[in-house]
């Protein structure tokens, strides 16, 4: 049963296998003539400022909370989904109670300004 | 001890038979892979070109054929740049992290019945867990850069693709209680009838194709929702500070992925490799000798043109339009037609939930 999955592991090496060996063949073909100029990092011809990793805005970081939350909801729903069929009414009525909490607090954080960007 | 030895080698021989045939297989399946991505690449350049009036590439072969081949070589000769304060490791670690989990995907990818390379059953699944690691790649890119264009576009742009991903991961739990299963290939089965292209998931699920197909666009950082790439104000975003080969892997990755998003919107809504006409009376015995691969094809294409095809015809949308758009209007709409195919599926009421 577990061995269905090996070719699932060996098309992922292989998978970054070939970007590795593209690369590779970049670094061998390809002319080397580094200069500082070419190597410092693109701003518009300007020396760069400060350091690039810089502070950003605080919504960035609530989108990924928010995705966490919403990406395991997902996680959750997909086995119900395989055996809906079979649990019937009382399984789907199970899931619209837990998708009922998520809504309230999916309401929440709209009416709270989270999901604005203007 | 000898005869446990010469077990142990067997045994070894086998296995390594095996590996040796799954290689042979995956390289039959990146290879041809590879071909498509290149010439997407050629078809976006002349569709795009025919759709503003000029002819597209048309200097390389005959009719810019090899244009693709052309454009290979050059970025393979092209000078790769590692900026001084780059975190090296990272910035060639990234391209690879887009383009693997773009090529890997097609390990539980049916191409007809029963023809999949690993037929399991958690397929869907480890679709959706490939489809997560895509992120990785543009926020490590951007971050080790170490340059504040790429930052900034790698921030918007993984912003943008978990927003989505939301989306798409609603959609395809609907596609999940449709079809009860997350075999791709059962998923295929599922949409079989006699009725045709009318039995196919697109029609019930209608909103969550749509949904997951522009989801999909959004995903891939495709116009109309290239923020992230936004030329005209941060340059290229994440990848501003690759060339050469570097470049060339994100490239592939981006192109690899339009297709499988493509090809996945038709295994599940457009019937994978069923024949549109199948079961009709008249044109169904007619399209009986098509084989199920070259319907799989054409329909991927057909699916892969819109892509080039909205490139084409539509403005950027501004950011806050975009984390609106996948917010406020996808969730909600996804998370009420789940519901509704729920209530279907338990009370049997349509045709296409048996």
């Amino acid at each position: 049963m577990l061995g269905n999955y090996l070719p699932v592991l060996i098309f992922l090496a292989v998978g970054i296998t070939v970007g590795a060996v593209m690369i590779a063949l970049g670094f061998v073909l390809g002319t080397r003539r580094p200069d500082s100029e070419k190597l410092s990092p693109y701003e518009c011809g300007f020396e760069a400022f400060e350091d690039a990793r810089m502070k950003f805005d605080v919504r960035y970081y609530l989108v990924a909370i928010l995705f966490i939350i919403f990406d395991l909801e997902i996680a959750f729903l997909f086995p119900w989904a395989v055996v809906l069929d079979k649990i019937g009414m009382v399984g789907l009525l199970a899931m619209v109670v837990f998708l009922g909490v998520l809504v309230v607090g999916f309401i929440y954080e709209w009416k709270k300004g989270a999901l604005e960007w203007e | 001890m000898d005869f446990i030895n010469s077990l142990w080698e067997l045994v070894l021989w086998i296995w390594s038979f095996q590996v040796v045939q799954i290689l042979v297989h995956i390289v039959m399946i990146v290879l041809p892979l590879m071909l498509c991505v290149a010439y997407f690449t050629y078809a976006e350049r002349k569709l795009i070109g025919y759709m503003q009036m000029r002819v597209g590439p048309n200097r390389v072969g005959p009719k810019g054929w090899l244009q693709p081949i052309a454009d290979a070589v050059k970025l393979m000769f092209k000078e790769i740049i590692l900026p001084t304060q780059a975190n090296k490791l990272l910035f060639l670690i990234a391209p690879m992290l887009t383009l693997g989990p773009a090529l890997a995907a097609w390990a539980v990818f049916p191409f007809s019945p029963g023809l999949v390379l690993a037929d399991i059953n958690a397929g869907l699944l480890y679709i959706l867990a490939l489809a997560s690691v895509g992120v990785y790649g543009v926020l490590i890119a951007g971050w080790a850069s170490n340059s504040k264009y790429a930052f900034l576009g790698a921030m918007r742009s993984a912003a943008q693709i978990i927003s989505y991903e939301i989306a798409m991961g609603f959609a395809l739990v609907g596609v999940l209680v449709a079809a009860g299963s997350l075999n791709l290939g059962k998923i295929v089965e599922a949409q079989s009838g006699s009725a045709g292209f009318l039995d196919w998931f697109w029609l019930p699920l209608a909103p969550l194709f749509l949904i997951y197909f522009i989801s999909g666009v959004a995903e891939t950082n495709r116009a109309p929702f290239d923020v992230a790439e936004g030329e005209s104000e941060i340059v290229a975003g994440f990848h501003v500070e690759y060339s050469g080969m570097p470049f060339a892997v994100f490239f592939l990755g981006e192109y690899a992925n339009m297709i499988l998003i493509s090809a996945l919107t038709v295994i599940m809504f457009l019937g994978g490799w069923l024949s549109p006409f199948q079961g009709l009376p008249l044109l169904g015995p007619m399209f009986d000798w098509v084989p199920g691969f070259i319907w799989l094809f054409a329909k991927t294409a057909f699916v892969g043109f819109f892509f080039l095809w909205l490139r084409a015809t539509f403005p950027r949308y501004r950011y806050d339009q975009i984390m609106r758009l996948g917010w406020k209007v996808f969730i909600p709409i996804t998370i009420v037609w789940i519901l509704v195919v729920g209530f279907a599926v338990v009370y049997e009421l349509p045709w296409w939930f048996d």
